[in-house]
């Protein structure tokens, strides 16, 4: 069994739609943070990885490093769909459990201002004449036609059909995670929103793609956050005042979604999530009944609620049933998304899969003020992105 | 009057019918051009005849979507009688959730979406309750 690895410093910017401040001003905020977070240089980091889902190509590790400390190391620029974040932290994990650093840095930004649904329908050519185009031979763009490609639609079935397969879920549920979400994001001032709506307020709200309402879904917006990982070795040598605040990294598991039938059409969110799950408890020596918090990835309300099962939180087929109990709520069997989640926090794309590691760390550090669940000592953090890709960590102290 | 269908997986024969590449070996079905098997690794395939009946096992109605596309409309998922997943417009039915019902049954219909410049009759898919 190989030494663990472990959080020395961790950041996040406040989500928000910034007007002046790019994608590089954001990370080296976040990045300049989680160093001072972790007492340390930018001389000593060994590695640095960036995820961005849509400014990857740009170099933009590069040119944080050239903000804040050109040192030469290794630049990886990552790009993983809503996994993003994770998979740049499990970068710089993965270079030091193979021993070729002590030291790394992981930065997660986004800016994606008011992007919209992120899919619909390709513009057309000037000139109409049908030619059987692409993978499937198509004459014409299918969305709309053929179902629907966009976030909030292709989310809701995965929750639909959740709801087909076992009892007691559907819309009044999927609202209540919503309330939930908007409920504990007022505590916590990093958040792109943070206002408190009703039940009935969530069912009212504009209808985006049934069951979800604009309520139900998470913003865009732009943010970023970094964590600072140490070797276990390396922790030894720092002050005690670091190695008290470290927070160990108990699992990093990246999967990809193996074949189902009907995941051709519909992107199978729950399978990945359930290996992922299952590898990371195992890695972990931790079983979900030990779980203080979860931080999960509520890009949608009917997202949530599925993933209360896929990563075993409830009884299987009980997701309806966990929401409804109250479980998940901060003064609950089991708080999820005491940040507020994607639907209320935020969702900067690149930004996400570390800011979920930088808020289960800070409450078990015992620093996470009004909204801190008190004596969390053991937390998990998950990231879905279609096309697929599913990062889980759990985290300890 | 010419006709062609939106998809090439649509085959307007009569009557009008999906066909999936299935993989030889393992009956793995796809509606997309294949370079191998996504569940074996094989590059067998062979064409099979998608039954035109089957059941909703999940839905949204789409109220957002891009500007030219008109709401709302319900997508849905529809499991096929021989055990396919296909994903279409659920059609002949009003868009709210009262006249929607998880495991109704539905059967395949086709109709003329519209025309190309040239007068070539685009035919769409979507699936309506038996």
């Amino acid at each position: 069994m190989s030494q663990p690895v472990w959080i020395l410093g961790v950041s996040m910017t406040k989500f928000a739609r910034y007007e002046d401040e790019d994608c590089v001003d954001l990370a080296s905020t976040a990045a300049l943070a989680a160093l001072n977070d972790g007492g340390i240089s930018i001389n000593e980091m060994d590695i640095m990885a960036c995820g961005s889902l849509f400014q990857a190509s740009a170099g933009l590790g590069q040119q944080v490093l050239g903000q804040i400390g050109q040192t030469g190391i290794p630049v990886y620029n990552v790009s993983n769909a809503c996994a993003t974040g994770a998979t740049a932290l499990r970068t710089v994990y993965m270079s030091i459990k193979a021993g070729e650093s002590e030291m790394g840095l992981a930065v997660g930004v986004e800016k994606m201002g008011k992007m919209g649904l992120l899919a619909g329908a390709d513009k057309k050519a000037d000139e109409n004449v049908y030619e059987p185009s692409g993978r499937y031979g198509s004459v014409v763009s299918v969305d709309g036609i053929l179902g629907t490609n966009t976030m909030p639609g292709v989310f809701a079935q995965a929750g639909m059909k959740y709801a087909y397969e076992n009892d007691g879920v559907g819309f009044e549920q999927f609202a209540k995670v919503a309330y939930k979400n908007h409920k504990h994001s007022i505590l916590n001032p990093l958040a792109q929103y943070q206002k408190e709506f009703s039940e009935e307020e969530i069912q009212q709200s504009p209808m985006m793609s049934y069951p979800n309402t604009l309520l139900m879904c998470c913003p865009t917006g732009d943010g970023a956050a970094a964590a600072v990982l140490v070797s276990d070795e390396k922790l030894k040598t720092l002050s005690a005042e670091q190695q008290d605040r470290a927070v160990k990294i108990s699992a990093s598991v990246l999967t990809s979604d193996p074949y189902v039938e009907g995941g051709q059409v519909q992107p199978d969110v729950n399978t990945l999530t359930r290996n992922a799950a299952e590898k990371a408890y195992e890695e972990a020596g931790v079983g979900p009944d030990e779980l203080d918090l979860v931080e999960l990835h509520d890009c949608f309300a009917t997202a949530e609620l599925i993933h209360y099962d896929n990563l075993k939180l409830c009884e299987s087929g009980g997701a309806g049933d966990f929401i409804d109990s109250g479980a998940p709520f901060r003064d609950g069997k089991l708080p999820v998304n005491v940040s507020g989640g994607l639907i209320s926090k935020g969702h900067p794309i690149g930004a996400t899969g570390i800011a979920n590691v930088f808020e289960v760390s800070t409450h078990l550090r015992n620093e996470a003020g009004d909204r801190q669940i008190e004596g969390a000592k053991v937390g998990l953090t998950h990231v879905i992105g279609l096309g697929s890709s599913c990062g889980i960590h759990i985290l300890e102290k | 009057m010419s006709q062609i269908p939106i998809v090439e997986y649509l085959s307007l024969d009569d009557p009008p019918h999906l066909v999936a590449n299935e993989c030889k070996n393992c009956k793995a079905r796809f509606f997309d051009r294949r370079n191998a098997c996504g569940n074996c690794g094989t590059t067998e395939f062979q064409k099979a005849k998608v039954s035109s009946t089957g059941k909703l096992v999940a839905f949204s109605i789409v109220h957002r979507a891009a500007p030219t596309i008109p709401v709302p409309y319900i997508s849905g998922l529809v499991e096929t009688d021989d055990n396919t997943t296909v994903r279409s417009n659920i059609i002949g039915v009003e868009p709210s959730p009262e006249h929607i019902e998880l495991g109704m049954a539905l059967e395949l219909e086709t109709y003329e979406l519209e025309k190309d410049d040239k007068g070539t009759a685009c035919i769409a898919f979507g699936y309506k309750p038996v």
